[in-house]
């Protein structure tokens, strides 16, 4: 597809010659995934996980479409028909404990896929459609797993319901009307649980349509590597199939043996015991945490506890939401032309001591109760996060001094590049 | 221009952050702690340590213990907590057998309706019956309770932290409210018709002791202390909260083994192929 050496598609039998005349799905996805799309020799298993969060979508829809059929939306007697699929339906605690852990396995799947793409520069150009498309991908997924917890009527849901939707009651003037209009009433209940059930069982396939244009604005300058430096030529490549159908087939059972492990042997670590109390508006839990996937962004929310300038509430909100929306404009803010953060020292130091170690205090905060010294850590946390994106990365890639980069994909692997040595190409690689 | 504008937000969110982190240390220094000392607190205490035979990756269920914390919830808990998710035919998984059932089943009074007027009235429960509730309504429940609801108990291994050992605990928590803690918490006195126990979130709750030594006699002649109902009663709560925990972990080894092979495989053929394209490792 992208690059003239990649092999065409040649159907042999009459059947497939057949349906590639009149149909030419195969060719699609021998293009895509199969033997026609060459693929950087170099990559490792950092780039497993675009594979991955791919199979989580199919598990969640299929796990989730079967939960439906057994699923009531009803205030009245959504809990209990949760309790229904655990304990009567054939299998249904499998399926639910699937979906339940296949969300949070989904989420850890994306965000290291995010943060592979921030070490390794994925975002820059060519690519930055496809990171702008991940984006979105991330901001839906966050919208259907925000709905799926709700849908269990568990204590849980409902007040975290209530906090995230009471988030746009912080908007000026429009705020408490929104709030109404989006809950369909005042307090989360059978209005609300009926649309969030509609939109989680739809968001899904949103999901599935963006992830088509990801992974075809993907295709067009074809995959990044490890180094950074972009393919020159067929030696660099090897086809997708069989080379990487195989290394991802490995990885997928790894992930499937972690991803198991918890789905038979941990199943509710990851959740909160509240949500196995049915939703009750009178009692509020004594802390209100979100699922575990959403702990940075809560930390971020709650850090702004003063008011400056605007409302403290309003700013959390908004802090909130910029802490995501930065991602968009990462492309056009880190400037710098060489992309793998192996031959960015200074990059690499705040990437490594500056922005991981934030990332790490603000999930730990927002999971822990809105309490000192919790709060004051996020604050540090929470300021660093927002330095970093607007203001380091943009200085660093102006007065950083790249490490010298390999001639090309070819040379980084074997020690020496034909082309390199024949002086075929002396531009610099970036 | 989108850097200079970045550069900008990214002060501004910075600053205030930072202002809420000042005007939050400050607080912090001029109160001296981090967070009020309360007598929740200071005096909370996390759940005793319980082993039950279902724990663990290779767990099973003890249906000798599982019996005997049935009888404790029939003839102790059940007076006022009800267990809604659970069928009496769920009790056939217990070791009891279908004539057993049944006749559990008889001894206790479910709602009904009269079959020749038509009014609600009461009959002997049948297998596919779920466990009643003791109180008509909420409002009933409050009443009889010092003003709390006797919450349902199908879910409460699952719906506390530390599960089955937060209801061990629980039960064999109470205590006289510590000397400590009146001095220093004066306020914090157990209220009237509340009963002290460290194990309580708030320390103080409206369920009187339920077991005393010998409350129960066992018919398997074990003696029926605090501790051994408990801890009966706490693994029947588990049985209840997941009934089916005990296939899941069986059926995960399995999946787990099969998925092992398959992976290993998957292993097998990944280096198979990428055999031709590696590079032989440089030796230095
Ligand atoms: C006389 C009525 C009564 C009996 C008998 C009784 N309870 Fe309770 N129980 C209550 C009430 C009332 C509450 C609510 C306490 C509160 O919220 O302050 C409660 C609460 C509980 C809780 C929940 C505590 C929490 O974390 O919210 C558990 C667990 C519990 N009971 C277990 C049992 C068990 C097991 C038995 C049988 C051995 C039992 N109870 C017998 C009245 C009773
Ligand atoms: C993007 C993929 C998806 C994500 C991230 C996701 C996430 C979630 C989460 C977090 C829950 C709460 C789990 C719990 O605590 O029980 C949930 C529940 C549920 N989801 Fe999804 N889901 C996805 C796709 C789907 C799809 C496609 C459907 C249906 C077609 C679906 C149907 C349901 C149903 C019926 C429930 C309630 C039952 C339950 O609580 O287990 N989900 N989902």
């Amino acid at each position: 597809m992208s690059f003239p050496w990649a092999k065409h598609y040649e159907p042999k039998a009459p059947l497939m010659r057949y349906l590639d005349e009149k149909l030419p799905l195969p060719r699609l996805v021998y293009n895509a995934i199969g033997g026609g799309y060459p693929v950087p020799r170099n990559l490792n298993y950092w780039w497993n996980f675009g594979v991955l969060a791919g199979f989580c979508l199919v598990l969640q829809i299929v796990t989730g479409v079967i939960l439906a059929m057994h699923y009531a939306a009803n205030a009245g007697v959504a809990f209990a028909s949760v309790e229904h699929i655990m304990r009567d339906v054939n299998w249904g605690w499998l399926l639910r404990y699937a979906h339940a852990n296949g969300a949070s396995f989904f989420f850890a799947v994306i965000y290291l896929h995010i943060f592979r793409g921030f070490f390794y520069g994925s975002y820059k150009a060519p690519r930055e459609m496809v990171w702008l498309l991940g984006v979105v991908i991330f901001l839906l997924l966050m919208a259907t797993g925000f709905m799926g917890y709700v849908l269990p009527w568990g204590q849980m849901s409902f007040w975290g319901a209530k906090v995230i939707t009471g988030l746009f009651g912080a908007i000026p003037l429009v705020g408490e009307p929104l709030q109404v209009w989006l809950l369909g009433g005042f307090a989360p209940d059978n209005a609300a649980l009926n649309r969030f059930f509609s939109l989680h069982y739809l968001l899904p396939f949103v999901i599935a349509g963006v992830v088509i244009l990801h992974i075809w604005a993907l295709h067009i300058p074809g995959s990044s590597n490890p180094t950074g430096v972009e393919v020159k030529s067929e030696s660099d490549t090897v086809p997708f199939h069989p080379y990487f159908t195989a290394k991802d087939g490995f990885g997928l059972g790894v992930f499937l043996l972690v991803y198991l492990a918890f789905v038979f042997f941990l199943p509710n670590y990851l959740g909160h015991p509240d949500n196995y109390i049915e939703a009750n508006p009178m009692a509020t839990p004594a802390h209100i945490v979100p699922e575990w996937y959403f702990w940075p962004f809560y930390a971020i929310l709650r850090a702004f506890t003063a008011d400056f300038i605007l409302p403290a509430k309003l700013l959390g909100v908004l802090a909130m939401f910029a802490s995501i929306l930065v991602w968009f404009f990462l492309p056009w803010l880190d400037k710098s032309p060489v992309r793998s953060g192996h031959y960015r020292p200074l990059f690499r130091k705040f990437f490594w001591f500056g922005l991981i170690p934030a990332m790490a205090v603000l999930f730990y905060c927002g999971g822990a109760p809105a309490e000192e010294p919790y709060v004051m850590l996020s604050q540090i946390a929470t300021a660093y996060y927002f330095l970093h994106f607007l203001v380091i990365l943009p200085i660093v890639s102006m007065v950083e001094r790249p490490e010298p980069l390999p001639f090309s994909i070819t040379e980084a692997v074997l020690g020496s590049d034909k082309q390199a040595v024949l002086g075929e190409n002396t531009t610099p690689a970036t | 221009m989108i850097r200079l504008i970045g550069i900008l937000v990214g002060l501004g969110f910075t600053v205030a952050v930072l202002w809420a982190f000042g005007s939050g240390s400050a607080a912090v220094i001029g109160q001296g702690y981090f967070v009020e000392p309360t007598a929740e607190h200071e005096f909370h205490e996390e759940p005793k340590p319980l082993h039950l035979a279902s724990d663990g990756p290779f767990g099973k269920w003890d249906l000798q213990q599982l019996q005997r914390g049935y009888q404790v919830y029939k003839e102790v808990c059940s007076a006022c907590h009800s267990l809604k998710y659970v069928a009496f035919r769920d009790l056939a998984q217990l070791g009891y057998s279908e004539a057993e059932v049944k006749a559990t089943a008889a001894s206790w009074t479910v709602p009904g309706v009269d079959p020749n007027t038509g009014e609600a009235t009461t009959r002997p429960g049948t297998p596919t019956d779920y466990f009643p509730s003791p109180f008509a309504n909420d409002i009933a429940a409050r009443a009889a309770n010092n003003n709390a609801i006797p919450p349902d108990l199908s879910l409460m291994t699952k719906a506390r932290h530390g599960g089955a050992a937060y209801v061990y605990s629980l039960l064999t928590g109470y205590q006289e409210q510590p000397a400590e803690l009146l001095e220093r918490f004066p306020d914090a006195k157990t209220g009237t018709g509340l009963y002290y126990n460290p194990y309580f979130p708030n320390l103080n709750l409206a369920m009187a002791p339920p077991l005393s030594d010998g409350q129960v006699t066992y018919a398997d002649g074990t003696p029926a202390t605090v501790d051994q109902m408990s801890k009966d009663v706490a693994a029947f709560l588990t049985w209840t909260a997941e009934p089916t925990l005990i296939k899941r972990k069986q059926t995960g080894w399995a999946v787990l083994g099969f998925v092992l092979f398959a992976t290993i495989l998957a292993w097998l053929a990944k280096q198979q192929v990428w055999a031709g394209v590696k590079p032989k490792r440089r030796e230095d």
